[in-house]
């Protein structure tokens, strides 16, 4: 190690050529990257585009094939995370890394590399006091970190980060847990801390609204290569967007509305009660999405799991059609009850079973006690063909699909036949865009046919670009609605956040 | 003196004695199964740990005469199986519950075995504090003849609590059992903190063992002990991982333990084998009582197999 480590001031780093491949894979391409001291830089990309392996390369947890980074000016190697820490990079995960049943203070101190024997708690506490006094925001310290919300879990990572005086931040998606005031808060003290020319700032991201508020710079990767970047007051979304996901899937994002007049009441909910639900009330018609809002923890995960009989509910009242309904099988096949957990993999599959067989879930015992084997066969054949389900086989096991593939399969599977009504939860996380814009096609598609819709998601956008009516749930409840012509970001936010 | 001079007073007098007599080798197995849940992994084997340290620890107590060595020693055999449970749970998809249960026959049957010529001879008691002196009454007297060992683990207890909040080695402890994932990412190795902790566990636990064939009248036979080590391990989840609580569950579980014979002293004959189930009834009630239906429990080490 060359460079050694002065106190404050942010750091500039240089990537030059790296290449990194898995297997055959080629995951970098000789990918050059800028980063100036004192800049807030955002990289931005597809999922799978290797945004994270770039960042992990620089981070010490993957060693690069070629090229190598640049720090202030001297070539260092960065073999693992400690070697990067030493010179003051840090990263904050887009999981969190806090121990949940560790105070704040507990989790700041253990971070550090040089815990004394014996902890001297009155001293420490002082100490963080004194060094939070100094930061733009703060956070209570005796509180688990399992009882903090996201946007404060968020808050003390990148405390840890300045606590343990990095000058190089990275963040990897840092807003996809955050209500939008919480993110352009956080966005904002960061950019702050970065004119002051504290840190600098490298932020992982696929919004265009957080890069174009918030970055200095911009480099976009796609399928391992650098395709493009510069100032972001030169570039526009759309120069943006061109070089992120290449001109020629850009078609298929567009998705026709139908001008529909509201079918009957197909989901209708009163009052219900279930863990981490407190009396939920709303309605969904036939030829209608019905979006929630909120960030996950809220009670959206609680509300599908009761709709979908993986828990039960204590009380209040669920109609389908007028008719009391408890989730059953023989339930959902007599009212064509369509499901699309979150997690589908784990959720709606058996990862052993095959794809034929994880598609005839709903329908192989409708002839009696006798499997048809050609029977599933065909079907499965046919709705692979038809939602573009990519796999080796119908006989292979589902849990070797990636994940847009298990998510159409699942989608393929719950919406043949006339389903009535969709519940769809997070249908299109941690998809890229092409399986996005599909997905979000074959919903909108479901509901021109007349099916109400139920979509819940952690991602606003996808709602403001789909759903009739938003519901904003929080605190496990509905805290809000509105409609899709008056629908405000704004508002919204401040909803989810529960103000 | 007349054994009925207390009369029906016997009866809250022998529990408790029984509650300090019976509850040293519930406090050890506890705060050792504590130690281990804590790093985020269950040492079902403990039962066995607490076999092989009672005939050990009576074996060496009866070769060299000294009760203290025989602690120790029972001790060594027990760090030395968390050591074999805690190596092999780090190969890949090794169960902890499971290998604790052939740990824990490998354990009683390895004991029966080389236990065998050990069955006859009585090797020297641990020494017990007359806490009763001011007393005349034999009854007291004999009652507040307290084990040293007690002591040992009484003191142990709140040690280990504040260890575990307020030093660097209990601190790693709890962030392994809490998140794996973060103690790797912050530099320390989950598996070897474990095999520690697991060897720690096994350690008091064989210490416990050897309170059973060491304490008073100091004898080795295989019905030594009636499934003690199985309960502990039901008392931490009892106790909320929390090694104090470890030390009142002990008490609470060792005076249950103590009421079948207490009854008999005053001469309740009906019903004896069924006040002396006293101990697992209360087991299965405290389960029942404490499950939930859903999530995890509160105060759970993240870690753990079962709350995962």
């Amino acid at each position: 190690m060359t460079v050694q480590r002065q106190d404050g001031g942010a750091i500039g780093i240089e990537v030059v050529a790296m290449t990194k491949r898995f297997g055959d894979m080629v995951a970098l391409d000789a990918v050059d990257l800028r980063v100036r001291p004192g800049a807030v830089h955002a990289l931005l990309g597809e999922n799978g585009a290797g945004k994270s392996t770039l960042v992990k390369c620089v981070m010490g947890f993957y060693r690069c094939d070629e090229g190598g980074v640049i720090v202030e000016g001297h070539e260092v190697s960065l073999d693992n995370p400690k070697a990067a820490h030493a010179l003051g990079i840090g990263m904050v995960y887009q999981h969190f890394t806090l121990v949940p049943s560790m105070t704040v203070l507990e989790n700041l101190v253990m971070s550090r590399s040089d815990v004394p024997a014996v902890v001297d708690w009155a001293a420490e506490r002082r100490r963080v006091a004194a060094f939070m006094a100094d930061m733009p925001f703060s956070v209570p310290l005796d509180r688990p970190a399992s009882r903090l919300a996201a946007g404060e879990k968020q808050k003390v990572e990148i405390l840890k980060q300045l606590y343990l005086r990095s000058r190089f931040l990275i963040l990897d998606e840092p807003t996809s847990v955050l209500t939008p005031q919480e993110a352009d808060e956080m966005l904002g003290l960061l950019r702050g801390m970065a004119q002051a020319k504290r840190l600098t700032v490298l932020i992982i991201t696929h919004k265009f609204r957080e890069v174009l508020a918030f970055a200095d710079d911009v480099s976009v990767l796609r399928q391992g290569r650098l395709v493009g970047g510069g100032r972001v007051a030169e570039l526009g979304v759309d120069a943006m967007a061109r070089m992120m996901i290449g001109d020629d899937k850009r078609a298929a994002a567009v998705i026709n509305r139908a001008d529909l007049a509201p079918g009957p009441k197909a989901l209708d909910i009163r009052g219900l009660r279930a863990q981490g639900l407190d009396d939920v009330s709303f309605s969904v018609h036939g030829g209608e999405i019905v979006g929630i809002a909120g960030v996950s923890g809220n009670g959206q995960s609680e509300l599908v799991e009761v709709l979908s009989g993986q828990s039960p509910a204590t009380g209040g009242e669920i109609r389908v059609f007028d008719q009391p309904y408890g989730a059953t099988r023989r339930e959902m096949l007599r009212h064509k009850v369509g499901l699309l957990p979150e997690e589908p993999l784990r959720n709606a599959c058996v990862g052993k079973m095959s794809v034929a067989e994880n598609m005839a879930f709903r329908s192989f015992d409708d002839k009696g006690w006798w499997l048809d084997r050609d029977r599933i066969a065909r079907a499965a054949r046919g709705l692979i063909e038809r939602y573009r389900v990519k796999t080796a086989s119908p006989d292979a096991p589902i849990a070797s699909l990636s994940g847009g593939n298990v998510q159409r399969a699942v989608l393929a599977r719950e919406l043949c036949g006339d389903v009535a009504i969709l519940i769809a939860a997070n249908p299109v996380f941690g998809l890229d865009f092409a399986a996005v814009a599909d997905i979000h096609g074959q919903i909108v598609e479901a509901r021109n046919r007349g099916v109400a819709t139920l979509l819940v998601s952690e991602d606003l956008d996808e709602l403001l670009d789909l759903a009739d009516r938003i519901l904003v749930m929080s605190n496990g409840r509905i805290v809000h609605e509105t409609h899709r012509d008056q629908a405000d970001r704004t508002t919204i936010g401040r909803r989810m956040a529960g103000h | 003196m007349d054994d009925m001079a207390l009369g029906w007073w016997g009866v809250p007098l022998a529990v408790l004695a029984g509650a300090i007599r019976v509850s040293t080798p519930f406090l050890f197995v506890s705060l050792g199964e504590c130690l281990t849940e804590t790093g985020g992994r269950v040492n079902l084997g403990l039962e066995g740990t607490l076999v092989m340290g009672a005939m050990s620890g009576f074996g060496i107590a009866y070769l060299t005469g000294s009760p203290w060595l025989g602690v120790l020693v029972a001790g060594l055999v027990g760090a030395m199986l968390g050591a074999v449970h805690a190596s092999l749970c780090a190969l890949p998809r090794v169960n902890d519950i499971a290998l604790g249960i052939a740990m824990l026959m490998l354990g009683t049957g390895l004991a029966f075995f080389l236990g065998k010529p050990l069955i006859q001879p009585e090797a020297p008691p641990l020494p017990a504090l007359d806490l009763g002196w001011w007393s005349d009454t034999e009854q007291i007297r004999s009652a507040l003849r307290v084990n040293a060992l007690f002591f040992v683990g009484a003191l142990l207890a709140p040690v280990l609590l504040w260890a575990l909040r307020n030093t660097r080695w209990g601190l790693i402890l709890r962030m392994v059992g809490d998140s794996a994932e973060t103690a790797r990412a912050i530099g320390y190795s989950p598996d070897r903190v474990r095999l520690y902790a697991t060897a720690a566990g096994g350690f008091l636990a064989g210490v416990g063992g050897s309170f059973l064939s060491l304490s008073y009248p100091g004898s080795w036979n295989e019905g030594l002990s009636s499934g003690q080590g199985i309960t502990a391990v039901a008392l931490v989840i009892f106790a909320r991982w929390n090694p104090l609580k470890c030390f009142w569950a002990s008490l609470l579980f060792g005076g249950a333990s103590a009421l079948g014979p207490a009854l008999q002293s005053v001469g309740v004959t009906q019903g004896y084998h069924l006040f002396n189930a006293a101990p697992y009834v209360l087991t299965l009630a405290i389960m029942v009582m404490t499950s939930t239906a859903r999530g995890k429990m509160a105060g759970a080490p993240g870690e753990l197999s079962v709350s995962r």
